[in-house]
């Protein structure tokens, strides 16, 4: 059967066409700064504001937190459920489902009306408090893919038999899991991690209306009041979803494929 | 899905297993199931705590039902084109024949872009087709064409449309893709000795077993754009009237002045992704007889 290939490249060329002019046009952009010649000043205008730096450290910092957190409720949890209580899921898939359906501007509504200053846990009355709620949020956010990450990672690796290995060798469960299971999903952990913190980086909806000084909203704030720095920062924004990303496909490599069963 | 062989421990004093999962549980409740039961439950209240339906009446005025219906069309446009588009190049990729470094590639960028959404891919489009946008200048500088005077406005349903497309497109693609490799060479070579053209294997083969997965993902792609806000956000501030903007201005600061006809428009939205991703469960798992 003779089948052109005009088609395919032409489909390809049009996708590809729509893809990479916005990035040329941004980066173009964000040249324009200096009138009359391209120039790197808006990027230098945004790293020289401490308003960046603030609002970066503290998103990378929430973040850091938010993948530590994730995977302790997590791996715990994907583990006793694959090893013995294969009824919990269902369940399980039911929850980790439940964040792509309730969009994220719905759930944080819902936590400003159930734990506000006047209520038995008053998250959003401290700073502090605020922050731990809006660490849960993140957590909540990525748990689709934490969950899908570890659970593929868990797959590939025989955990029936190796608790059964170590505990035949006198460990004990929380051995079990940190020292024989964690660096055997590391590689899944992380590519959970990288998603995780490309999802939170730069999240504007719950910071904004949590009131916190995240990269999210300062986002938005440049980009009500300056003309070049938003080209800037979404240019900036681009490499570092595509460093997250391709972190992850790097990691892919080291996965382990050697596997005692294949399901 | 039976993988793990459960090994036969003696009874032990400490319950591991209800320990480890507790953590989650807890986790669920407190940012799932309790936040979205309280907007539930709000949505039926009036002021004094009784039960009321003057909220979910409330919906019914003129605003708020343009404003879910601007959502619907923005997410149901952008879900139709994203996916017909998606699928276009994943066909492309994987079956026609294009180097195979290409595939590999394009995956990767799938990966990034649909990721890059939010406030930077507003920046991005504001810088490629808003008034002082690349394109839009070489327009008019080189072709001669003004958009904005011929009628284009990006802070408009079309170019909100065509913002979104930019992750929804490669959300699509991510998601066809195991689809489309299910799709077997035999097949064509089956159909191709029983003498179909081209035309009757995609007609009476391929798409019909695609159908499903296409189904699956374009409710999946609905639900990605209804909630989706802080894009429009940056890129319109508060003028576009969609429901998710209309929400944030509510818990901002009670735009609405009701505290609870904005948990009967939180439930609404609800309602509606719940809709369109009950129709992803029912085809997925239909689709997955397939995917062997």
């Amino acid at each position: 059967m003779k089948t052109s290939r005009l088609w395919p490249w032409l489909v390809f060329a049009l996708g590809a066409a729509y893809f990479i002019v916005p990035l040329i046009a941004t980066f173009e952009f964000s040249l324009r700064m200096r009138r009359g010649e391209y120039s790197f000043d808006a990027y230098a205008s945004v790293f020289a504001d401490p308003r960046f730096h603030a609002s970066f450290g503290y998103s990378v910092a929430i973040g850091l937190v938010t993948i530590v957190v994730g995977v302790l409720v997590v791996v715990p949890a994907v583990y006793f459920v694959r090893l013995r209580m294969p009824w919990l899921r269902p369940f399980m898939e039911f929850v980790t489902l439940l964040p792509l359906i309730i969009p994220a501007l719905i759930l944080v509504y819902g936590y400003i009306r159930l734990y506000n200053s006047s209520s038995i846990i008053p998250f959003t009355g401290s700073a502090l408090g605020t922050d731990i709620l809006l660490t849960g949020a993140y957590v909540t956010l990525a748990l689709p893919y934490m969950y899908r990450a570890v659970d593929n990672g868990m797959r590939t690796i025989d955990i029936g038999t190796l608790t059964e290995a170590a505990q035949i060798m006198g460990a004990n469960q929380v051995q079990i899991i940190g020292q024989i299971i964690l660096p055997n999903i590391l590689v899944a952990i992380l590519s959970g991690a990288f998603l995780t913190f490309a999802i939170v980086i730069g999240e504007f909806t719950i910071a904004s209306l949590l009131n916190r000084p995240a990269f999210g909203p300062y986002l938005v704030n440049i980009g009500t009041n300056r003309a070049y720095e938003p080209a800037a920062l979404a240019i900036i924004s681009f490499i570092i979803t595509w460093g997250a990303m391709g972190m992850i496909n790097v990691l892919g490599r080291f996965a382990p494929r050697t596997s005692a069963r294949t399901d | 899905m039976t993988d793990t062989t459960s090994p036969r421990t003696p009874p032990r004093r400490i319950p591991w297993d209800y320990l480890a999962v507790a953590p989650f549980i807890i986790f669920a409740v407190m940012f799932l199931f309790l936040p979205t039961l309280s907007l539930v439950g709000g949505a039926f209240t009036d002021r004094q705590g009784n039960f009321t339906l003057d909220n979910i009446v409330g919906l019914f005025t003129d605003q708020i039902l343009a404003a879910y219906w601007i959502s619907i069309r923005i997410s149901g446009a952008s879900a139709i084109f994203g996916a017909l588009i998606g699928l276009a190049i994943t066909l492309a990729i994987i079956r026609g024949r294009l180097p195979a470094g290409l595939r590999s590639a394009v995956m990767t960028f799938s990966g990034v872009a649909s990721n890059f959404a939010g406030v930077p891919l507003a920046f991005a489009f504001i810088a490629t087709l808003g008034r002082l946008g690349l394109v839009t200048i070489i327009l008019r500088t080189v072709f001669g064409f003004d958009m904005y005077r011929s009628g284009f406005n990006l802070l408009s349903f079309w170019g909100l449309t065509l913002t979104y497309l930019y992750f929804q497109i490669p959300l699509m693609m991510l998601t066809i893709a195991p689809a489309v490799d299910g799709l077997k060479k035999e097949w064509n070579e089956a159909a191709q000795m029983l003498g179909a053209s081209q035309w009757q294997f995609w007609r009476y083969v391929g798409l019909p077993i695609l159908w499903p997965s296409f189904l699956g993902t374009l409710s999946l792609l609905f639900a990605n754009a209804f909630g989706a806000i802080a894009t429009a956000w940056a890129l319109t501030g508060s003028n576009l009237n969609i429901v998710t903007v209309l929400l944030y201005n509510q818990i901002r600061g009670d735009a609405l002045q009701n505290p609870g006809l904005g948990a009967a428009l939180a439930l609404g939205m609800i309602v509606i992704t719940s809709l369109a991703n009950v129709i992803y469960l029912i085809v997925a798992s239909r689709a997955e007889r397939w995917m062997k």
